[in-house]
């Protein structure tokens, strides 16, 4: 057998691969995370309670009404997005005026009902969701067996990030959504309808999450917990590297996925910490986040 | 008196009549859940309401607090005085330490600093062998405080307790009307200006914060003293969130406020033990509506109704 540094070669690429799909979750829930703070200016706490809720929907969908994984897979984000973008124009829009503290504690409480709720209809000890038929099985790669679900996790999640990066960067559209985010006022002075894209803006990140959490489904147990325990490290994630980028979360989600992958590996008993310890070398080394603009 | 005006005065008695009195109404184990939550509210509103900062990850310097505690208490017999204060003393040596790192930001960015230092304190308790992991540290006994008063009996406990909260709020109190307590309300207000006054805002802010993590790992001690337990549910994140609920729905920046959230929460908790996840669906909604239409609390409404400071 292949060792490298000592360890086996397919354990560490398994864990390797463990690491990018736990990264890939970073990564959407990060981006989300930054979008919605760009435009909003609040820390949407609810993100990981929307994750979980697109789980939901997902295996709710295929368990009422028979509607499988690739459809869902639009339909749970559009579901979610929408509950998020009534969230958003009865509840959350309220809070604009106020200091950016009291929008987390709001969607705080926001996460407290939407889980509580999921708690008590559907108990905490998880429901299965298969992998669909065609992604089920594992390709032989010459070093490690790849389960094919994981693969097309990896490979799915790059896709959606780089496309929410190219729309943000690259259209126009984008470019409204960043002039907007400097400055609100000018932007609206130009004839852009800017509640609305507040609104659509929360819509779509709280769709981005959703759609992590449909990929999450047959991967992790569908249970209430399931965002709540993500969440927390992906503010970590998101302190690392910095709120300014996209292209910045990605990377940092994605890099940190891999770095507790490894650690798995080499030091087990820190690997629900390690990304904790890395924040706390950014915030020493520099407070600002890797890829965070100077305040 | 401690720098209290006249209507602060007439409440503080008035909260010291019913600490005396409600014993012989209510039951004793409750009033001192009440008042160990009274306590980690007001030593949070410190911070949050005196400094303008959201520090979300509180449950950790209450919960390591509790675990010193009941682990003194347990496997080295200490005096319950003693182990008390060192519960206190691990509040705020951690609050050293980790108020340190979290001082480098401010506003959100705070806030989740705070919460995934203490998801990091969280881990680590999970882990480490001194915990007893899921199990937690139980049957923890009372034991003695001063060597000569035992502390078995209910009664004696609560007084303890309530001496303890009275102490630890005059001391919040205290705190908040001296000078450096002025400045702290200075660097919430503004803080380039405070700076520009040569004040170094980051050594009162790192000070306030060891201040609040200390006081409430004293809470944290002294609740697992009075229920014999100290278990990972007081390092975990939900506690961090319901003291943020305690001090807003009392009323945030107000001196009486945290211990009238407080009542409030753990009476509800205790009314509603049968709910089950029902509890955090109300204390959910409870946060959203204190958050949308109700962000003075309790006390701050009275208080703006009868323009009283309190």
């Amino acid at each position: 057998m292949m060792m490298i540094f000592g360890i086996p070669a397919p354990l560490l690429f398994g864990q390797l691969l463990l690491g990018l799909i736990n990264g890939a979750f970073y990564a959407m829930l990060s981006l989300g995370l930054a979008i919605i703070f760009g435009m909003l200016n609040i820390i949407n706490f609810a993100h990981g309670a929307l994750f979980m809720m697109g789980a939901f929907v997902a295996w709710m969908l295929l368990d009422y009404l028979g509607i499988g994984y690739f459809p869902s897979l639009i339909l749970a984000p559009l579901i979610v997005g929408v509950f998020g973008v009534v969230l958003e124009r009865t509840i959350i829009s309220r809070l604009y005026k106020l200091d950016h503290l009291y929008g987390l504690l709001l969607t705080f409480g926001l996460s407290l009902v939407i889980e509580g709720l999921f708690r008590n209809a559907y108990g905490s000890s998880g429901l299965p969701y298969r992998i669909p038929n065609v992604l089920q099985g594992a390709t032989d790669l010459g070093f490690m067996f790849m389960p094919n679900y994981r693969g097309w996790v990896v490979v799915v999640a790059l896709v959606v990030c780089l496309s929410t990066w190219a729309i943000i960067e690259k259209t126009s559209l984008g470019a409204t959504l960043r002039a907007a985010t400097e400055n609100a006022p000018l932007v609206q002075a130009f004839g852009v309808n800017v509640p609305r894209l507040i609104t659509l803006t929360y819509g779509a990140g709280v769709a981005l999450a959703a759609f992590a959490g449909v990929l999450a489904a047959p991967i992790y147990s569908v249970n209430p917990n399931m965002g709540s325990n993500f969440i927390n490290t992906v503010f970590a994630v998101v302190v690392i590297g910095g709120m300014g980028s996209i292209l910045g979360s990605i990377v940092t989600g994605f890099a940190l996925g891999v770095v507790e992958g490894l650690t798995k590996v080499f030091y087990p008993q820190a690997s629900a910490t390690v990304v904790f310890l890395v924040m706390i070398i950014v915030l020493l080394a520099r407070p600002r986040g890797l890829f965070g603009k100077a305040a | 008196m401690f720098g209290f005006s006249r209507s602060q005065s007439i409440a503080f008695l008035i909260m010291l009549a019913l600490i005396v009195i409600s014993p012989f109404v209510l039951y004793p184990v409750f009033l001192m859940r009440v008042l160990c939550a009274a306590l980690f509210a007001s030593a949070f509103n410190l911070m949050l309401g005196y400094v303008g900062l959201l520090s979300f990850g509180h449950a950790a310097y209450f919960g390591m607090g509790a675990y010193v505690t009941a682990w003194t208490m347990k496997f080295w017999h200490l005096d319950a005085f003693l182990a008390m204060a060192l519960g206190g003393l691990t509040g705020a040596a951690l609050g050293l330490v980790l108020g340190y790192l979290a001082i480098r930001r401010s506003g959100i960015y705070f806030a989740m600093i705070t919460l995934a230092l203490a998801q990091m304190v969280y881990f680590f308790c999970l882990e480490a062998p001194f915990t007893g992991g899921e199990d937690g540290i139980q049957q923890v006994p009372r034991g003695h405080l001063f060597g000569f008063i035992d502390l078995s009996n209910d009664m004696t406990m609560y007084w303890v307790v309530a001496a303890v909260f009275v102490g630890g709020f005059l001391m919040i109190h205290r705190i908040i009307h001296s000078p450096f307590g002025q400045v702290l309300k200075g660097i919430r207000e503004n803080e380039p200006r405070a700076t520009s006054l040569g004040y170094r805002t980051d050594d009162y802010k790192l000070i306030a914060f060891v201040l609040s993590c200390g006081i409430s790992g004293l809470a944290g001690g002294t609740k697992a003293l009075v229920f014999g337990i100290a278990t990972l549910t007081d390092v975990h994140y939900s506690t961090s969130g319901e003291v943020v609920l305690t001090t807003l729905l009392g009323g945030l920046g107000t001196v009486f406020g945290p211990a009238m959230g407080a009542l409030i929460v753990t009476a509800m908790e205790n009314y509603l033990a049968q709910a089950g996840a029902w509890v955090t669906v109300i204390q959910g909604v409870i946060f959203m509506v204190c958050v949308l239409a109700f962000r003075r609390g309790v006390i701050g409404e009275i208080a703006n109704w009868r323009k009283l400071t309190l």
